[in-house]
């Protein structure tokens, strides 16, 4: 089976070319200036992107446990309608993924599935309790790529540390979601002027910055590497960028929630907008486009975290936290760069690149002979309703959902197959 | 009158404009001096339902609204979460469109989450009033409040009001502040540090710093209720030593201006926010607040109900 891409513009992260790529079974033989080669399929991808299939490092699919939120197939297809090729599930199933044989289950399903390449993120603790670690080893030969115990913060220093030394003992990292559970305990949002417009408990940046700083001291102290998922505030930043410069072995994510809304969204008590960590102030929105912009961020990841309307169809204080990511990922990256905050080629290296190398797939993260034929065709320009058609997630916890969006996977390829048409996209 | 209030609900009156907070204290005046006669009784809301929410304790405000409704010949039911299908498992608003389908035409709700009035009136047709919702408003309080303060003072524009306590999850504080502001009026706000919002420059009033500067030149000094169980959240270490140097007394109401009222929205605790000598005394209109309450309740509901018909 051999596919020909022509007219479109290969996006890597270090170059930008037009050209033609040609794929053969599931990896690129070749990038070429001609469309002198004999194949079995062609797509015509004239003032579209080439970009290398996006790898999220940070979704929620509920599977197992939560299957009416989401499930691998709905996940699976929401991933691929937005462009990505390679997911990072949390461990925070029912039962949790804190043992070799949910991690193996996992795999086996997303396999059976066959979209997309699903490289589970194992718990730190058993049962997700905060207090001894789980079976790294056997979890990273079953296909756990690292440790995170999302959504609860390990508190005990000690656990932590040891997680990240017994992690670098098999050449994997934690995941941080860097929360002091004390300080602000059952706060809805951040901690602000529309907190204290709306009398909602508010949670200052500090809750996530605290955390931040113990985890990076802790990475100082083993070693480790540490990873601090969906950053949302500036100092958080400050402090990553300390580390940074100190030598620290730490890495962060941003979320595009982060980078495109502030807490203002939440004037009107709108459920879809409530997620952990929340949206800050515009001042930390901006630092987040910053760090973006300078290098500071290394990845950005969706934190895809479905909710049944059910569950977000009442009053705000009681509703879940989290919001849909897969498929608003490429217009609101895209975004900032209509914006200028970063280049396409920025985009492709926070999204694909940067990811790849974090996690060593080697074969992922660039368009090139030899790589993986995992490809996002990007319409920078396609405008249209994020409507339920085109929503592939079980829920609809997006604030996007019904709006206009601007940019779109039109194309999805795994493995050289096309496993993503944009609906109104017709192939040549 | 002309009518310049044609909302179906009554949520907040952060949203209304002062032309529309006017009217509601306009109104009240021919429902204040109805409940001062023979027969306390007109026929405004004869034939509706009303009935009230209540998802959260409350003795003065339920019964007051209660008061009101019968005052105005409408069916007044009271339903109280303790005793509902909340506990159950049903959701708010299937409790609340069970109830619409009794042919409800007005809900006075109270809940202790905040935007639980605007989240229940967008999703039914029946009209909502917000009789308190979490730290977010509660604007027949605050209504009564300024009529009660209109009526002693003859004048809301020009007011030094003092509002003093547990700022930060106060209701009451809010849909105050918000209306006095667009009515002119100079607000202060005191309290221990950690009963003030942090970012309390939303509020657009003066923080002050001491009891002193609080009460100093004030007309109107409204006490706040200290929620006695908040003690376990360490905001404050003891109500010995919140009174001591939070509570108000007739030491301290002697900076203020000599003809200040002294309101508190009940209900008091005696000698932790407000001592006796200060609640019983000639310049306490607490009890004043609770009658005008009534009033301003008919109001409501009598322009709401207008609405309806509209």
């Amino acid at each position: 089976m051999r596919l020909l891409i022509k007219n479109g513009t290969i996006v890597n992260n270090d170059n930008t070319q037009k050209a033609n790529v040609l794929i053969e079974n599931d990896k690129i033989i070749d990038i070429i200036n001609h469309e002198d080669v004999t194949v079995d399929e062609t797509i015509n991808a004239e003032g579209m992107l080439i970009v290398p299939g996006l790898i999220d490092m940070h979704v929620h699919f509920r599977d197992p446990g939560y299957e009416y939120k989401d499930d691998l197939e709905s996940g699976s297809k929401a991933a691929v309608a937005g462009g990505v090729t390679t997911c990072l599930p949390m461990a925070n199933t029912n039962p949790l993924n804190d043992n070799r044989s949910i991690t193996e289950a996992m795999i086996a399903k997303s396999k059976n599935i066959g979209l997309i390449d699903l490289l589970p993120i194992g718990a730190i603790s058993k049962g997700f309790k905060g207090e001894s670690i789980v079976e790294m080893g056997d979890m990273i030969e079953a296909g756990a790529v690292a440790f995170s115990d999302d959504g609860l913060p390990v508190t005990d220093s000690s656990v932590m540390r040891s997680a990240l030394e017994y992690a670098s003992s098999f050449n994997s990292f934690v995941i941080s979601h860097s929360e002091d559970c004390c300080l602000a305990h059952r706060g809805v949002m951040n901690e602000g002027e529309i907190s204290t417009i709306l009398g909602l408990k508010g949670m200052p940046s500090e809750k996530e910055e605290i955390m931040v700083a113990r985890d990076m001291l802790l990475a100082k102290l083993t070693g480790g590497h540490i990873h601090i998922a969906h950053v949302s505030s500036e100092w958080s930043l400050k402090l990553i960028a300390l580390a940074k410069k100190e030598g620290i072995n730490v890495t962060c994510e941003v979320a595009p929630h982060h980078f495109s809304f502030t807490d203002k969204k939440l004037l009107t008590y709108d459920t879809n907008y409530k997620m952990s960590p929340p949206l800050r102030s515009q001042r930390d929105m901006e630092a987040m486009r910053e760090g973006l912009k300078n290098g500071l961020v290394d990845v950005i990841a969706t934190d895809h975290a479905p909710h049944h309307s059910d569950e977000k169809f009442v009053e705000f204080e009681k509703a879940p936290f989290g919001i849909l990511g897969l498929q608003t990922l490429v217009p609101l990256t895209l975004k900032l760069v209509e914006d200028n905050v970063i280049s396409l080629n920025k985009m492709v290296e926070l999204t694909s690149y940067k990811p790849a190398k974090l996690l060593k797939l080697e074969n992922k993260g660039k368009i090139d002979k030899g790589m993986l034929a995992d490809i996002a065709i990007l319409d920078p320009n396609l405008e249209y309703v994020y409507d339920d058609n085109l929503n592939k997630s079980k829920s609809k916890n997006s604030p996007l959902l019904y709006e206009k969006l601007k940019g779109a996977a039109v194309y999805t390829i795994k493995n050289g197959n096309v496993v993503y048409k944009f609906p109104e996209c017709i192939t040549k | 009158m002309d009518i310049v209030y044609n909302k179906k609900d009554l949520i907040g009156l952060r949203e209304l404009s002062k032309e529309e907070i006017l009217y509601f204290l306009d109104s009240a005046q021919q429902f204040k001096d109805l409940n001062n006669s023979e027969i306390k009784k007109d026929k405004l809301l004869h034939g509706k339902t009303v009935i009230n929410a209540f998802f959260e304790n409350s003795t003065r405000t339920r019964v007051s609204f209660e008061t009101a409704a019968k005052r105005l010949a409408a069916d007044a039911i009271n339903f109280s979460s303790s005793s509902s299908s909340v506990s159950k498992g049903e959701t708010l608003v299937d409790t609340i469109k069970n109830m619409q389908s009794m042919k409800t035409d007005i809900f006075v709700l109270r809940h202790s989450a905040s935007g639980a009035a605007s989240f229940v009136a967008n999703n039914i047709d029946a009209s909502v009033v917000n009789a308190g919702d979490g730290a977010n408003e509660h604007p027949t309080q605050a209504l009564l409040d300024l009529f009660t303060i209109k009526e002693h003072k003859g004048t809301l524009e020009g007011l030094n009001v003092s509002i003093i306590g547990d700022i930060l999850h106060s209701r009451v504080a809010r849909s105050n502040i918000w209306a006095m502001n667009k009515l002119g009026m100079n607000v202060r706000i005191f309290g221990p540090a950690t009963m003030i919002p942090k970012y309390s420059e939303v509020f657009n009033c003066k923080v002050c710093k001491t009891m002193e500067e609080a009460v100093e030149g004030s007309d109107v000094i409204i006490m706040m209720r200290i929620q006695l169980e908040r003690q376990n959240e360490s905001l404050v270490p003891s109500i010995r030593e919140y009174s001591k140097f939070f509570g108000l007394n007739k030491e301290r109401i002697k900076l203020s201006n000599k003809d200040a009222i002294i309101m508190h929205p009940g209900p008091i605790n005696r000698g932790v926010e407000i001592n006796s000598d200060v609640a019983d005394s000639q310049r306490s209109v607490i009890l004043d607040q609770v009658e005008n309450g009534v009033a301003i309740r008919m109001a409501v509901l009598n322009i709401l109900n207008q609405n309806r018909k509209g």
